[in-house]
This record gives C-alpha cells, sequence and structure tokens, in this order.
C-alpha cells in the first residue's frame, strides 16, 4: 500500500503574486492567504484559535471603570505615503479614537477589502506595518476578516478597525465638556498627515521632506490625565478637517465658543509653504499624531508640562480659551492682529486623507 | 516663507493702521471699491476690516472668477459632460457653482459626468494626450491672470495637431468690468454706491500693466492704486489712496512695484492676441450683458473652440430671486443685507456664486467675518 501524501500548498509568491477573487471565496486559498499574510503578522493566542470570533477574558475591571468602543474605516490615497502607509494608518487611527475617550485600548479587530489584481509584496509590506504598529502600541488584533472584490471595484485595499478599551473610574472626557474660561492645548505642530499625503498624489507630486505624523497617542493620553486628574475636560484628535473643524464640533457639543490665538499654533515651515503653494490653510488639513485637549484653566500648566515631557507632545502649546458664545462660533486674533471666524471646512478640500 | 511673511506682518501692520488713523479725515468718509477677490479673501481672513478707521469702507467689487460666471455657462458644461460624454476639465472653484436644474459640476459629476479638477491648463491638456479616444473639454475661466495659460495650451494643442481637445472659453475682461460699475446708474446717478477710489488688481496687473487704468483715473476722477494680494499690500494701498483723496489727487499709483509695471507682459499679452478676440457681447452674473467684456477663440484656432466643435448654444437663464448676489457684485448691497446669506444660502449650499469661492464676498463673509455683530465674552483667568 502506497503511504498517503503529506498535504502540500505552494507557499504564497510575495514577489510577483497578486490577490485573485479565489482569495475571498473561503476556500483553501483563503485560509492559506490568513495563514501566511495575517496570522503570521498579527500572531497572538486568539487569532491561532482560528475560531470566527476571539473569545477572550476582559481584564478585571474596577467598579465604575466603562468600556469603549470606537470604529474606523481607511482608504487612503495612495496606500503609501512618507512617514507610514494605510496599515500602521489603520492601527494609529482607532487606538487614537478610543484614547479621546481618556480610555486605555485593549484589543483590535480589523477587516480587509481587498482588490482583485492588488500585489501580494504590497498586501504583506501593509500588515506586516499593521502588526509592527500594533505591537509598539500594545495593542493585539485579535480577529479579522477578509473579503476580494473584483478588479476595479476597490482601490487595492480598505481597511476597517474596531477598537475596544477602558475608561478607568473617574475619568469623564467628552466633547460636551468645554466650559467658559477651559483652557485649549495642542499636542504639537498641524498639517503635516495631509500634506505628507498630497505630496505623493499623481496630479500633483512635489518634492518635500515633510512626514506623516502618524502615532498612536494612547500613552500621551495616559500621561496627561496622570499630570492633573480630573483636570482634562476634552480630548479630541483632528483628523480629517482639520484643527478648525475639530475645534467647531466641540465648540457645538458644549455649547460654548472658542477664541485661538494664531501665532500660538505651531505649523512647520515647510507645511506652511506647501500650504501657501497648494492655496490650503493647515488649520483644515487633516492629522494622524496629535490631540488638542481642553483642560480647566488652574490645570492647564501641569498638563501642559506633561505633554512636553512626552515625545509626541514636544511642540506642545497653549492655543486659546473657551468663551460664551451663543453661536459657538471658534474666534481667531490673526498673526496680522485682526479677527476672524475659524469656520467649519465646508466642502471637500482634500478627499480620502485616511 | 521669506518674501511671504514679511508681507503679513503684524507690527507693520499696525504702524500702517496708526498711520491711517491719523490720516483719515474724522468729517468725511471713504469708500473704496477693492475689484479682485484676491483682495475681498486677504482683507476677511487677515481682519483688516478690525484695523481700518470707522470711516473707511471697504467696497466688495466683482473680480472672483466663479462668482461672475452666469448660470448658462455651468449649463453648457455640464452638458458637455452629461450629453456629449466629453471629460470636461475645469478649477476646483467651479465645481460647486450652482446651475440649472438644482445640478453644479459636482453634482453632475456625481450623476456619472466624467469631470475631473486641474490646477492649470497643462493639466488638462496632458489628460488630452492621455485619452486620446475621448473628447477632452477645458473649460476656462478667470481674468487676464489665467488667460495667458489657456492660450498656452490651445496653441500647444495646435502645434501638437491634438484632435481631442478644446477650451469652452468663459475668460473675461478686467477694464471693460470697471468701466461698466462706473457707468452704472447707482455709481453715477443714485450714489447710492459712494465710490472714492479702487484698490486696483494684482496678479491681473502683472499680465495687462497699469496703463489700462489710466483713463479711468481721469475720466472718472477716481484713484487707481494697484495692490498686491498680502495684507500688508492690501493696507498700504488704502492708505496711498485716502493720501490721493485728501490731496486732491486722481491718479494710478502702483503698490504692487515688485510684481506689476506699465506695460505688463508684453510676451502673455501677444499670446493672447494671437489665440483670442473680443467678444461683442457677454453675459456676466450681476452685471448683466457687457459689450467687449469677454474673449473668444480666433476662427484660425476653431477646432480648439468647444462652442463651435460641438455645437452650443448660450442660453441665458436668470438667478434665483431670492439670491442678492447681482447687487453684491455691482457694491450696491453687502452680504448681510441678502435674506437668504447665512440661511438658506451657505458655502454647503451656495444659491448664488458670490457663496462658492471664498474669494466670493458672500463666502468671505460667512467664513472670517460673521461673528462681528456678536461681542466675544472671555473670562478673566
Amino acid at each position: 500500500m502506497k503511504p498517503v501524501k503529506k498535504d502540500y500548498i505552494r507557499p504564497l509568491d510575495f514577489k510577483h503574486g497578486r490577490i485573485d477573487m479565489g482569495h475571498g471565496a473561503g476556500g483553501r486559498s483563503s485560509a492559506q492567504l490568513i495563514e501566511e499574510v495575517f496570522l503570521a503578522a498579527f500572531d497572538n493566542d486568539c487569532l491561532r484559535q482560528g475560531n470566527d470570533g476571539a473569545v477572550f477574558a476582559p481584564p478585571p475591571l474596577p467598579p465604575g471603570a466603562r468600556l469603549v468602543m470606537a470604529t474606523d474605516g481607511h482608504v487612503v490615497s495612495p496606500l503609501f505615503f512618507p512617514g507610514g502607509d494605510v496599515g500602521c494608518l489603520s492601527v494609529h487611527g482607532t487606538v487614537n479614537d478610543v484614547a479621546m475617550s481618556g480610555a486605555t485600548p485593549l484589543y483590535l479587530t480589523a477587516s480587509f477589502i481587498l482588490e482583485e489584481g492588488f500585489a501580494l509584496a504590497d498586501l504583506k509590506r501593509i500588515v506586516d506595518s499593521m502588526a509592527q504598529a500594533a505591537r509598539e502600541a500594545g495593542v493585539p488584533v485579535i480577529t479579522g476578516d477578509t473579503k476580494v472584490v473584483e478588479r476595479g471595484k476597490g482601490d487595492g485595499v480598505f481597511i476597517s478597525t474596531t477598537g475596544l478599551g477602558v475608561v478607568a473610574p473617574g475619568v469623564d472626557i467628552a466633547g460636551s465638556n468645554a466650559r467658559l474660561g477651559d483652557v485649549i492645548l495642542l499636542s504639537g505642530t498641524i498639517g503635516e498627515h495631509g500634506v505628507a499625503v498630497l505630496s505623493q498624489r499623481e496630479s500633483l507630486e512635489f518634492e518635500t521632506t515633510i512626514e506623516s505624523d502618524t502615532a498612536a497617542l494612547h500613552t500621551l493620553v495616559a500621561a496627561m490625565l496622570q499630570a492633573a486628574p480630573g483636570g482634562v475636560r476634552v480630548l479630541r484628535d483632528p483628523t480629517r478637517g482639520g484643527l478648525a473643524t475639530t475645534l467647531n464640533e466641540i465648540a457645538r457639543q458644549s455649547r460654548a465658543g472658542m477664541l485661538l490665538d494664531e501665532a500660538a499654533i505651531p505649523v512647520l515651515p515647510q507645511v506652511d509653504a506647501a500650504c501657501e503653494l497648494l492655496g490650503l490653510d493647515p488649520l483644515y488639513i487633516a492629522n494622524e499624531g496629535k490631540l488638542i485637549a481642553v483642560c480647566a484653566p488652574e490645570a492647564a500648566e501641569a498638563v501642559l508640562a506633561a505633554m512636553r515631557d512626552h515625545p509626541l507632545g514636544q511642540a506642545a502649546a497653549r492655543i486659546g480659551v473657551v468663551t460664551e458664545d451663543a453661536h459657538h462660533f471658534v474666534q481667531m486674533t490673526t498673526r496680522f492682529g485682526g479677527r476672524r471666524v475659524v469656520d467649519w471646512l465646508s466642502g471637500e478640500q482634500l478627499p480620502r486623507i485616511c | 516663507m521669506k518674501y511671504i511673511d514679511e508681507f503679513r506682518d503684524g507690527d507693520i501692520a499696525r504702524k500702517i493702521a496708526d498711520r491711517l488713523a491719523q490720516e483719515a479725515r474724522p468729517e468725511r468718509a471713504y469708500s473704496f471699491m477693492e475689484f479682485c477677490g484676491g483682495h475681498t479673501h486677504a482683507i476677511s481672513r487677515y481682519g483688516i476690516a478690525d484695523l481700518l478707521p470707522a470711516n473707511v469702507r471697504m467696497v466688495h467689487g466683482p473680480g472672483c472668477p466663479v462668482c461672475v460666471l452666469p448660470i448658462g455657462r455651468i449649463d453648457m458644461a455640464i452638458a458637455l459632460a452629461l450629453e456629449h460624454g466629453a471629460i470636461v476639465c475645469t478649477y476646483g472653484d467651479t465645481l460647486r457653482v450652482p446651475a440649472s436644474g438644482g445640478l453644479s459640476l459636482i453634482k453632475a459629476k456625481a450623476r456619472g459626468g466624467d469631470i475631473r479638477m486641474v490646477y492649470s491648463a497643462a493639466d488638462a491638456l496632458e489628460i488630452a494626450r492621455q485619452n486620446p479616444a475621448r473628447e477632452v473639454v477645458f473649460f476656462a475661466i478667470g481674468f487676464e491672470t489665467t488667460t495667458p495659460p489657456t492660450a498656452l495650451a490651445v496653441r500647444d494643442a495646435h502645434r501638437a495637431g491634438l484632435a481631442n481637445f478644446s477650451v469652452l472659453c468663459c475668460h473675461v475682461l478686467t477694464p471693460a468690468a470697471i468701466t461698466h460699475i462706473l457707468e452704472s446708474p447707482e455709481v453715477r446717478q443714485y450714489g447710492t454706491v459712494p465710490l472714492d477710489g479702487f484698490v486696483g488688481p494684482a496678479h491681473v496687473s502683472i499680465v495687462i500693466g497699469f496703463a489700462p487704468y489710466v483713463q479711468f483715473a481721469i475720466d472718472y476722477q477716481k484713484p487707481v492704486v494697484i495692490a498686491g494680494f498680502e495684507p500688508l499690500d492690501v493696507m498700504q494701498a488704502i492708505l496711498m489712496l485716502v493720501r490721493q483723496i485728501n490731496e486732491g489727487r486722481a491718479e494710478v499709483e502702483n503698490e504692487f512695484s515688485r510684481a506689476v509695471t506699465r506695460e505688463g507682459n508684453r510676451n502673455a499679452q501677444a499670446l493672447v492676441a494671437e489665440i483670442f478676440e473680443r467678444r461683442e457681447t457677454f453675459e456676466w452674473r450681476g452685471l448683466g450683458e457687457v459689450a467687449s467684456s469677454a474673449l473668444k477663440i480666433r476662427p484660425a484656432y476653431a477646432p480648439f473652440d468647444a462652442e463651435r466643435r460641438f455645437n452650443l448654444a448660450y442660453r441665458p437663464v436668470a438667478d434665483n430671486k431670492a439670491c442678492e448676489c447681482g447687487a453684491i457684485l455691482r457694491g450696491v448691497k453687502k452680504p448681510t443685507d441678502c435674506k437668504i446669506f447665512g440661511t438658506v444660502c451657505t458655502p454647503e449650499n451656495p444659491v448664488g456664486s458670490c457663496m462658492v469661492s471664498s474669494e466670493g464676498a458672500c463666502a468671505a463673509h460667512y467664513s472670517y467675518g460673521r461673528f462681528r455683530d456678536i461681542p466675544v465674552v472671555v473670562e478673566a483667568a
């Protein structure tokens, strides 16, 4: 009797291979893709169980602790840009959304929509970058999903991630918490992410040294909360729509106004110059590694000092105050000495930036 | 940002503001029109109105390229995309200008029209090269500043024998518009629009020079100061206008001497003259039909003229009745005089063209200046 031959599957060709419809059909090649790309990169106990969902025991929660969930889709174009790619962006984006509730992020899930014909080499690069970002943040990807759409129905890869985190008892961070006289802090220079992505766009392509600021901000948040317990009232990361739009959101939620000092808002000279050239305003450009904090006036100094002590907050600055304003206007004293409204972003300044 | 920041220096601005406060005579009012949207934008964005004495008032002029485009012209571009299947390329601001039937170019794009935003006429030409099987039309708008690049694209297409490229030419002329405003009954007869002088165009003047304004200054006895688009340029120009009025002069002065000469850019002028000729008349939004105020492509370049190529006829379309863009463009009304300003008409849902571009008087006031009626309360820390 002939011995039964051992199963053999030819490994994925990461040099020339491409995604085909079979990779999304749920058969052997789906399993192989999961094994050789996703499991290899994200490797952890939950994923290795190979179940449809991740089953896990939550960490012991002290009384009064609450859970936070946040979800975020990532459709950035191009997929690779100076300072990052859609992979690490999809981890940072969701970790930050969880962290902006003052939470410690615990777990991530990831859903991939792949386009037929997408190069496996690019996929591997993206997934590896994602896994590295997750490891650095200390937040594992514990379950996921992969689908494939026909050529022309997607744009390489779209990644949706969901994060779960826990808020310590007594921490109360919300967009509606800003009060008259509160101080507005910003963790660093604005506009790098948007300009870095834009610099790679087919129709624009300009040479620049600007890199995306994409980063996970949860350790910065932890340091700030520790520096002044109860002093931080609002946290938000100014992504799409930039600083201007995010401040308007907070003003509306808190039913307050804001007065900014243009000269205090840090912008790299390269970003300023690129915006000048393209007719853009840095206030409206997306960031992926910055946060805005609205603090009680007596806590502001301590929070600002904690931010400046953290590697991601070295250029932190006090940029304005919360005012009383029935119209919830965000206003700004210009460097020129006049005053103006800093309005919501209207229309689409830059599509598909994150 | 060297060469730019120095034109945005707050300390110098305050010095000019002090001068203005000293020199503007309290017993009279000064009313100046900034013709260009670029100036309107600078005045609003930098809060220049806060630095002017109360008796110096700026009236926003019609020099915003998308604001003066009548609905009928946008309809033509939409028809090219939706009915003729052409790739229509245009500048970003044009995409959101309201057209007939609740459409705009951006809405026509959502309905399947192949409409693309470009940064220059050369980009449109490149799209034509890359899509030889498709008709590619550049929807060309703007004053004298954007005309030479369009002329260059037509000349290059002609030289390269490009058979699928054409231009829907809606280029308009600044001097004709200024004359039209000065001749308007509101300015000449009724005096409802007091106009003591003009902050003259910046980039337009780089192309046409400042000689074309000399005749207005003499004929209408109105001073003109050509000014750059940086906030200090505008402040300085206003000071120069106040001085001319105080001294009884009505001259053309050039604040923007780092870029503008008397003759302008002769090469650009020659190129424009080679490709374009004047239309007998052209409808402007707000100003109506203005004789000799726009350009069309010369017969020698007829294959590149989209109007001829696709046999397009211009059909005038009335503006929304509640919209005051017309009066605002002529300086007769302020944005806040319009009933639908900030309610029905906002940058998200513009009814009139002045709410579309950041250079438009309504959008500039809405985006930067509408807090002015409302005082800010800051609790003393």
